[in-house]
């Protein structure tokens, strides 16, 4: 394990934040954090890189506790919280030279940071002037920087358009592929999280909901097939006659519990054979807030 | 000290590009060439006078509002700037999740301060020098260079910056806790004027406050020579209140060290 936490607790005034947390982040994996706004995911990150001191709780990063070794597991982590700090009146190149001062690293690897987050072009710009999106992979590279063997990230798409958060998302599982390490990363979206995770936390209220592989996740989460029909309530009686269950029926749509695709042609071979106008058929990801009542209630 | 190093490097990289810096050169080059126009037009009154009196009035004109006004309102702008530029950047998260101990950080940043005030302090010495030795060469009539008091000089400005190290530990304290000027600067002006006040009417305790040493430093500078003119220019830099200034920045810089190891990064 790169990061182990038990009992993690922090209470912010009287407001309990984080509340008995245990985390387990495998060596190679992708932990997409995931949680609604305010469920403490950067509190818990804060914790993480000894910003903030637990109230109770132990952290190991590493195998090693973060209390009595703070230097050498922060020397062996990159880090982006919330939206990029930067030094707004130094431009791009010199926000990077200024940290490659700070952690020893030779210049030319702030050469190779400006062009593997796309930024050599706009280097000598002042960083006050970049759009978010430029800020954000500036807030990437400056993390990039000291070649860390272990990345957290926090929110790191915030604010990119659909190009950036591909290429983000491409150059975080080639650093896992190739280069051995692991991403720690928050989202409040379940959808960028599904796209390259291996592994997921849920965390509400400041408490972990489920933890586990992407593939348990999708045991839990159970995709629907939404069928968009002329009348849905009689494709609905027809489908139930044919021993589909069907979970959800409204004026526009139904609602079936995916299988597989064989099983979504299926549906829609019969509900033609029997007269049913189909408008559409098609995989229906259940949200993060549906996602939350289910686990909930299971647990 | 390594890392004491490195983040003292990086204070500066940071800052060379901003006002906080280049006002510790342009403050006394400003306030040198104001004195060196002002005696060049004014040269034919002071003709008549002696080079020290010269000399004396030269230096003397910096030094009046030095100790008053000057110096505590630049400590005041140098102890906030070398703070706000992580305040405006949200950059204290980065600072204290590098792999260097925090008590580098924060005592590399505190000494980057203290730098300036030097570099100030020392520039205006320079200046001074530098300006009155210019003086006699653009018009000779002005004798400034039959009297020499270099080391005088150098001497009251060192003893102006050790008196003024309390209220820069104060004020670097204040605002590495508040990113708002208003905080800081509020507290520090009413405080110099407070200082001005209890120096200037000769309180007997004044020179346990910290705000009032600058302007103690120049009123307690000349050694009581028992009107013997020949020693008049002694310089007396180690007074009480000087050794005060310096006991509060050592104790505000020790509790400070210890406020940021608990300071949660919010």
């Amino acid at each position: 394990m790169v990061i182990t936490t038990e009992g993690l607790s922090f209470t912010f005034g009287k407001q309990q934040v984080v509340n008995s947390l245990a985390l387990q982040v495998p060596e190679g994996s992708i932990y997409g954090f995931l949680g609604p706004n305010g469920a403490g995911k950067t509190t818990t990150i804060k914790l993480l890189l000894n910003l903030l001191k637990p109230d109770a709780g132990n952290i190991h990063i590493f195998e090693q506790d973060i209390k009595t070794n703070r230097i050498s597991i922060l020397s062996q982590i990159g880090s982006l919280i919330e939206q990029p700090a930067l030094y707004q009146h130094l431009t791009g190149r010199e926000n990077l030279l200024n940290r490659a001062l700070l952690l020893q690293v030779p210049t030319q690897r702030v050469e190779d940071m400006l062009d593997l987050v796309q930024l050599t072009a706009a280097a000598n710009k002042k960083a006050g002037q970049y759009s978010l999106g430029m800020k954000q992979r500036l807030g990437i590279a400056l993390a990039l920087l000291a070649d860390p063997k272990l990345l957290i990230l926090d929110e790191p798409t915030n604010g990119l358009d659909p190009n950036g958060i591909i290429e983000i998302r491409e150059l975080l599982k080639k650093l896992v592929a190739q280069h051995g390490k692991t991403v720690f990363i928050s989202s409040h979206l379940l959808g960028e999280i599904e796209r390259m995770a291996t592994h997921v936390g849920i965390i509400n209220n400041g408490a972990m909901l489920f933890q586990g592989s992407v593939a348990d996740l999708q045991s839990i989460s159970k995709p629907l097939v939404r069928v968009d029909a002329e009348n849905t309530v009689d494709a609905a009686n027809l489908l139930t006659r044919h021993h589909i269950n069907v979970t959800e029926v409204t004026d526009e749509h139904l609602l079936v519990p995916y299988i597989s695709k064989q099983q979504m042609g299926e549906i829609n071979a019969l509900l033609n054979k029997n007269g049913q106008t189909v408008y559409s058929i098609s995989k229906q990801q259940k949200d993060l807030e549906k996602l939350f009542l289910d686990i909930t209630q299971s647990a | 000290m390594k890392g004491f190093i490195l983040s003292f490097r990086s204070e500066f990289y940071k800052s060379r590009k901003t006002l906080g810096f280049w006002a510790s050169v342009m403050l006394p080059l400003f306030i040198g060439v104001l004195l060196f126009v002002g005696f060049y037009t004014k040269s034919e009154k002071l003709v008549s006078m002696p080079p020290m009196m010269l000399w004396l009035q030269f230096a003397g004109a910096i030094l009046g509002i030095m100790g008053s006004l000057v110096l505590p309102m630049y400590i005041i702008f140098i102890a906030y700037s070398v703070n706000s530029i992580e305040h405006r950047a949200d950059t204290w998260k980065t600072l204290f999740n590098l792999p260097i101990p925090r008590w580098s950080v924060y005592a590399a940043k505190f000494f980057y301060a203290v730098f300036l005030v030097f570099l100030c302090l020392a520039l205006f010495v320079l200046f001074t020098i530098g300006f009155g030795n210019l003086l006699s060469i653009v018009k000779p009539e002005l004798r400034f260079d039959n009297f020499h008091m270099e080391k005088e000089l150098a001497q009251i400005y060192f003893k102006l910056f050790l008196s003024s190290l309390g209220i820069l530990s104060i004020q670097f304290l204040l605002s590495l806790f508040w990113a708002d000027f208003l905080k800081p600067m509020g507290i520090g002006f009413i405080c110099t004027i407070a200082g001005v006040v209890a120096a200037s009417k000769g309180w007997e305790y004044s020179y346990l406050f910290p705000y009032a040493h600058p302007m103690a430093a120049i009123s307690s500078m000349l050694k009581n020579n028992h009107g013997d003119p020949a020693n008049q220019l002694q310089i007396d830099v180690f007074t009480k209140d000087v050794f005060v200034s310096m006991a509060i920045a050592v104790v505000v810089f020790v509790a400070g060290y210890f406020i940021v190891q608990r300071k949660s990064v919010k």
